[in-house]
C-alpha cells in the first residue's frame, strides 16, 4: 500500500515537472522525458509487473492531457515498462551503466515508435531530420537528467524495500 | 529454494496475463474513444481536479520568478525599448486615424446597402497556459479554463491578435488546445488581398528550423499574391471563425502541377513564449451539422492515424 502511494506521488511529480518546469527549461523546443526514466527505472529495479503498471499510469496521464485518443501512450509506455522488467536479473544498484543504457534505449525506442505510427503515415519521410533534431537531442537531454533522477528513484526504492522488509519481519515474530 | 522458484514462476505467468489483459483494455479504451469520440469523460474531471491546481501553482511560481528575473534587466535596455515603442505608437496613431476615417466611410456604405456587421465582436474569455505537451513531437497545451467557464470543443484560441489553435478537449477546469503549428493541424485560410482559399498546415520540421508553417493549394494564375501578404482564416472553414489573422507569407513557389502554389507562412503569434490566450466563446455556426469540408476530413484522417 505504502509503495503504491509513493509510486503514485512520484509519477505525479514527474508528470507535473515535465509538463511545466522542464518545458520552460527546454533547449530548441526539446524537453527531457522524465516519465520514461521513471517507467524504465521501476521496470528494471522491480520487474515486469511493476514496470507495466507504472508505464500504464504514466501513459494514461499523457493520454488525458496531451494525447489524441485514450490508450495510445498507455499501451506504448506499458510495454516499455514490461520489457525493462526482463533486465532485472542484470541489475545492480551501484552500477550505473545498465540503468543509463536502458533509459536511453527506452527513450529511443519510444520515439521511433511514435515516428513510425504518427509521422510516417502522413508522408513525413525525412527520418534523418527527425532523428537529428528530435530523437537524438531528447535522448541526450533525458540521459543527462537521468543521472540525477535515477539516483533519487533508486533511493526511494531502497527505502521502500527496507520498510517492506521490516514490516515483513514484524509479521514473522 | 523450491518455494521461491515456484513463487517466481507464478509471478511471471501472472504478469504475462496482466500484460495481455491490460493490452486488450488499452485497445478497448482506444476503440471506444475513437468511435464515440469521447476523451476521458469522468477521467478528465478527476485528472483536472488533481493536476490543474498544482500546474496552476507551478505556473504562478514560474511567472513570479521570471518577473523577478526581468526586473534585473538593465535600465538602458528598457529605455531603448521605450523609445522604440513611442515611435511605434506614433506610427500606429497615424494609421489608426486613417483607418477610423475609412471605417466611418465603410459604415456609411453599409448603412446605404443595409448590410449587417461583417465581423461581429466575439465574446472572449482569458486563460493562461498551464502545461505544455510533454511529448516533443506535438504542439498542444492545456489552459486553466474549462467547461465551467463555458469553453467547448471546437472553440478558437487567439493571442496577441493572431490565431493560436483550437480546443480539442475540455475538462471541468481545463481545456486542451492544439496549436496551428502542430504537425497534424490543418486550417483553411485565405489571402486578404485576393480572397483565394488554400490550406495552411503545421509542420514540425519547418517550425523547428525556421519558425514557419507551410501552405499549399493556393490558386494564383495571375500572380496577384506576393510575399508579405496577410493570411487570415477563411470563410469556408467549418472550425475557425472567419478573418482571424494567421500570419504573413514568407516564401512561395509553384507546385509541380503548375496550377497552384505552396510555400511558408510566418505566424504572428510567438509560440515559444505563449502564456496568456483568449478563447473565443462563439463557435462557428453551420447550416447543417457535420458539413464535410476538405479541411475537416483531412484533420480527422490525420487524427486517426
Amino acid at each position: 500500500m505504502k509503495r503504491k502511494i509513493v509510486l503514485a506521488v512520484t509519477i505525479c511529480i514527474c508528470f507535473l515537472l515535465q509538463s511545466t518546469v522542464f518545458q520552460s527549461l527546454s533547449f530548441a523546443g526539446i524537453a527531457p522525458n522524465l516519465l520514461i526514466i521513471v517507467i524504465s527505472s521501476f521496470g528494471f529495479m522491480r520487474g515486469s509487473k511493476e514496470g507495466m503498471f507504472v508505464g500504464f499510469f504514466c501513459g494514461v496521464l499523457v493520454d488525458i492531457f496531451f494525447g489524441f485518443y485514450l490508450g495510445i501512450y498507455a499501451l506504448l509506455y506499458m510495454y516499455v515498462g514490461y520489457l525493462n522488467g526482463f533486465f532485472t536479473k542484470h541489475f545492480y544498484p551501484d552500477d550505473i551503466k545498465l540503468p543509463m543504457f536502458m533509459i536511453g534505449a527506452s527513450d529511443f525506442v519510444c520515439n521511433i515508435v511514435i515516428y513510425l505510427f504518427m509521422f510516417i503515415f502522413r508522408q513525413r519521410f525525412h527520418f534523418g531530420y527527425y532523428l537529428k533534431s528530435i530523437i537524438i537531442p531528447e535522448l541526450i537531454y533525458t540521459m543527462v537528467i537521468s543521472i540525477i533522477l535515477y539516483f533519487i528513484l533508486l533511493m526511494i526504492n531502497q527505502k521502500l524495500e527496507a520498510s517492506e522488509k521490516r514490516s515483513a519481519k514484524k509479521f514473522e515474530f | 529454494m523450491f518455494r521461491i522458484r515456484n513463487h517466481n514462476k507464478k509471478n511471471r505467468l501472472s504478469s504475462k496475463h496482466f500484460l495481455l489483459i491490460m493490452t486488450l483494455g488499452c485497445v478497448g479504451i482506444f476503440l471506444l474513444s475513437l468511435t464515440f469520440n469521447i476523451s476521458g469523460g469522468p477521467l478528465n474531471a478527476v485528472a483536472g481536479y488533481v493536476f490543474v491546481p498544482m500546474q496552476n501553482g507551478i505556473n504562478n511560481a514560474g511567472s513570479w520568478l521570471s518577473r523577478k528575473v526581468n526586473d534585473f534587466r538593465t535600465l538602458s535596455e528598457v529605455l531603448e525599448e521605450n523609445e522604440q515603442l513611442k515611435q511605434q505608437v506614433a506610427d500606429l496613431t497615424v494609421d489608426n486615424t486613417s483607418l477610423k476615417l475609412e471605417k466611418y466611410e465603410l459604415e456609411n456604405y453599409r448603412k446605404l446597402l443595409e448590410l449587417d456587421e461583417k465581423y461581429p465582436a466575439y465574446e472572449k474569455v482569458a486563460a493562461s497556459v498551464i502545461a505544455m505537451d510533454s511529448v516533443n513531437w506535438f504542439d498542444s497545451f492545456t489552459i486553466n479554463r474549462g467547461s465551467k467557464d463555458g469553453i467547448e470543443v471546437g472553440m478558437n484560441v487567439i493571442a496577441g491578435g493572431g490565431l493560436v489553435g483550437i480546443v480539442t478537449d475540455v475538462g471541468p477546469n481545463y481545456a486542451k488546445v492544439r496549436s496551428i503549428i502542430d504537425d497534424t493541424s490543418k486550417v483553411s485560410a485565405m489571402v486578404t488581398s485576393t480572397q483565394t482559399n488554400f490550406i495552411v498546415s503545421g509542420n514540425l520540421q519547418t517550425v523547428n528550423s525556421d519558425g514557419v508553417i507551410t501552405f499549399s493549394g493556393l490558386k494564383d494564375k495571375d500572380n496577384q499574391v506576393s510575399i508579405g501578404d496577410q493570411v487570415v482564416t477563411s470563410y469556408v472553414s467549418d472550425q475557425y471563425q472567419q478573418g482571424i489573422l494567421i500570419g504573413y507569407i514568407t516564401t512561395m513557389e509553384e507546385e509541380s502541377n503548375n496550377l497552384t502554389k505552396s510555400g511558408t507562412i510566418t505566424p504572428i503569434v510567438d509560440f515559444e513564449h505563449i502564456q496568456e490566450v483568449f478563447v473565443i466563446l462563439n463557435k462557428k455556426e453551420l447550416g447543417e451539422e457535420n458539413v464535410p469540408v476538405v479541411e475537416d476530413t483531412q484533420t480527422t484522417e490525420v487524427d486517426t492515424q
